[in-house]
């Protein structure tokens, strides 16, 4: 059921807020917004194109498209299964999982970054045996995408979930007792009916996997042109007072977040019904 | 080609979901599976279309056993309450589902398809919205669609789970006639769950009356309303009204009056009795039971009476508009009579 249409506002006191929450965003979103193009740009056009083609730059370009690459897809892949198996099938540590889900959310993404380090680190539990086989996970790039990956683990799968249960099993029955295969079933009736939604969680999910932080930060090692991601390089000029540098890298990530913007407003304006954030109320 | 269920026991955790179920379908037979919420008639249409294993038990169609092969196999065309259409697809497509999932070596060739589908867009009367959504379509609609893609299958058997519950009674009574239209066109042995007593009564060759996961009387409906085996499909099978009597050979005494008794077994002595609304006469005089006249409506064809005997039991009767009863006003006193009573 959709909620009831919210009225125009018509009291003076309406107004006042709406007033007070418009001038709150300019504040807090649209300012800082500014204030990186204003920075990024403080020294002209041509310092601002040279810091974003710097070696540096475009290697940590590289490396955060590399990450969210490996690491989208796989969560993708994941949070279908997490779905399928909450939604269709009864089973007991149901509600665990469900909770598990959850701690990516709440918990701070050093933690996230940090429990990897204690695996795989230099004195991790795995430390002997990396070392042994010569594999690096800690201050390499597969280090990066295990992070990104727990830190991104909810978004899929907490979007699907709620549609999934809503759309309940009968179609998926019915296109069994029909004779689809499991093959059938999963491509042709459960695939096109979770599209939009699924859509929507890669595209969240694919937003917080290029701007993560907190996380990549522990397990970067800051090597740089080579594990340090977008926002890692960007605190790195940042710290050495080379503002154009780390404004020009931020207008990038900025720029990729209002993409992520746009396509999120167009999925939630074409296919609101279908996503889970407007149903949840 | 018949299908035999024998035997069959189906338990959720500690709870007996049916209890030694048994019965056949002939070939082409339409068969509904009655019985109040709670009764297991859903839990055997699952286990016939293969979408839950009984723990005991056979089920056989033409020789072929059922519980050998997946639901995906059984080639049972299956239609929900809920239509269960998919909803990404148009009618067409939902239509041609069964037989696009074919492997390859099985699957008609794309003309056989369409001509498939357009065979069955006609016999559901949908010809000119193929092309449409199931969301574009009212609920009526939308069910029919929902056989004409079961029916594509060729099923075996076809299995309708309450296919009319959702719809408005009009509707239902219109798609009524209309399903047993199309059985009758195309032959397919059908069995079909339902709580609504009129609906199977008014639809089915034979009526399975389930309750607590048993069975409790098969039989053709005017077989079932004359000759009803226990209390419980007397009561399920319409309004009763219960009174106190003496029996013996075969005649109820109420003390003063009396009515011939239907019983399946020779019961005698002090026995409570049932009868329907339209078994009874209303007097002015005794003997009869005393009754004030509590309410007066049309039903139909006939008159629905509402009265209250002095100790506060209320009795339904009907009558027809140009009976005795016709004269009748509110809190008239009555002396009413059972023409015919149940004894179980």
């Amino acid at each position: 059921m959709r909620a009831r249409a919210p009225e125009k506002p018509k009291t003076p006191a309406a107004f006042l807020l709406m007033a007070l929450a418009a001038v709150w965003m300019a504040l807090v979103i649209v300012l800082p917004l500014v204030n990186v193009l204003a920075e990024a740009f403080k020294q002209g056009v041509q310092p601002y194109l040279s810091a974003i083609v710097q070696p540096d730059a475009l290697s940590a370009i590289r490396l955060t498209l590399t990450v969210a690459a490996i690491a989208v897809p796989l969560n993708a892949v994941f949070g279908i299964a997490a779905a399928w198996c909450v939604t269709r099938f009864d089973f007991a540590g149901k509600g665990l999982l469900l909770s598990v889900l959850d701690l990516p959310f709440t918990i701070s993404p050093v933690i996230s970054g940090m429990v990897w380090v204690l695996l795989f680190g230099a004195h991790g539990w795995f430390a002997s045996v990396l070392e042994a086989s010569n594999i690096k996970i800690i201050y390499a790039l597969p280090g990066l995408v295990i992070a990104t990956i727990l830190v991104t683990l909810p978004f899929v799968a907490r979007e699907l979930i709620p549609l999934m249960q809503d759309q309940g099993t009968d179609e998926e029955i019915a296109a069994v007792t029909l004779g689809a295969s499991g093959w059938d079933v999963f491509f042709r009736v459960t695939l096109p009916n979770i599209k939009w939604a699924l859509t929507y969680g890669v595209l969240l999910c694919t937003a917080r996997a290029m701007g993560e932080f907190g996380a990549v930060s522990v397990v970067s090692g800051h090597i740089r042109g080579l594990t340090n991601t977008l926002p890692l390089h960007i605190e790195v000029l940042y710290n050495e007072y080379d503002s154009v540098g780390a404004f020009g890298a931020a207008t990038l990530l900025a720029g990729l977040a209002l993409v992520t913007l746009v396509l999120k407003t167009l999925l939630e304006w074409r296919f609101g019904d279908e996503l889970a954030a407007n149903r949840r109320h | 080609m018949s299908l035999v269920v024998e035997n069959i026991t189906k338990r959720f955790s500690d709870f007996a979901a049916l209890n030694d179920v048994s019965f056949e379908a002939q070939p082409g037979e339409f068969l509904a599976l009655l019985g109040p919420s709670g009764s297991g008639k859903t839990t055997l249409l699952r286990l016939l279309a293969g979408l839950d294993r009984p723990d005991t038990g056979r089920i056989d169609f033409d020789g072929l056993d059922y519980l050998t092969l997946s639901a995906r196999d059984r080639r049972v065309g299956m239609v929900f309450q809920s239509y269960a259409l998919f909803r990404h697809m148009t009618v067409a497509q939902n239509i041609a589902f069964g037989l696009n999932v074919r492997a390859s070596k099985d699957r008609p060739s794309k003309a056989e398809i369409q001509a498939t589908v357009q065979r069955l867009l006609k016999l559901i009367q949908l010809e000119d919205l193929g092309k449409r959504y199931p969301s574009q379509l009212s609920g009526g609609q939308r069910q029919r669609v929902a056989l004409a893609r079961a029916l594509a299958i060729n099923p075996r058997i076809l299995l309708l789970d309450e296919p009319f519950g959702a719809l408005d009674a009009l509707v239902r009574k219109d798609l009524r006639r209309w399903l047993r239209r199309i059985h009758d066109e195309t032959g397919v042995t059908t069995l079909f769950v339902t709580h609504d007593q009129e609906e199977a009564l008014d639809l089915a060759d034979r009526v399975v009356v389930l309750k607590d996961g048993q069975i409790e009387q098969i039989g053709k409906p005017l077989e079932l309303y004359r000759h009803p085996q226990s209390a419980f499909v007397f009561d399920f099978l319409g309004t009763s009204n219960q009174v106190p009597a003496s029996l013996s050979d075969g005649v109820a005494d109420f003390g003063g009056f009396s009515a011939p008794v239907v019983s399946p077994k020779a019961l005698s002595g002090a026995q409570t009795v049932r009868f329907r609304p339209f078994d009874t006469h209303l007097l002015r005089e005794g003997p009869g039971f005393e009754a004030k006249v509590l309410s007066l409506l049309p039903a139909g064809a006939n008159l629905r009476l509402e009265l209250q005997s002095p100790t506060g039991q209320v009795f339904e009767t009907q009558h027809a508009h140009d009976s005795e009863a016709s004269d009748l006003c509110l809190n008239d006193t009555v002396y009413l009579r059972p023409s015919k009573v149940y004894a179980f």
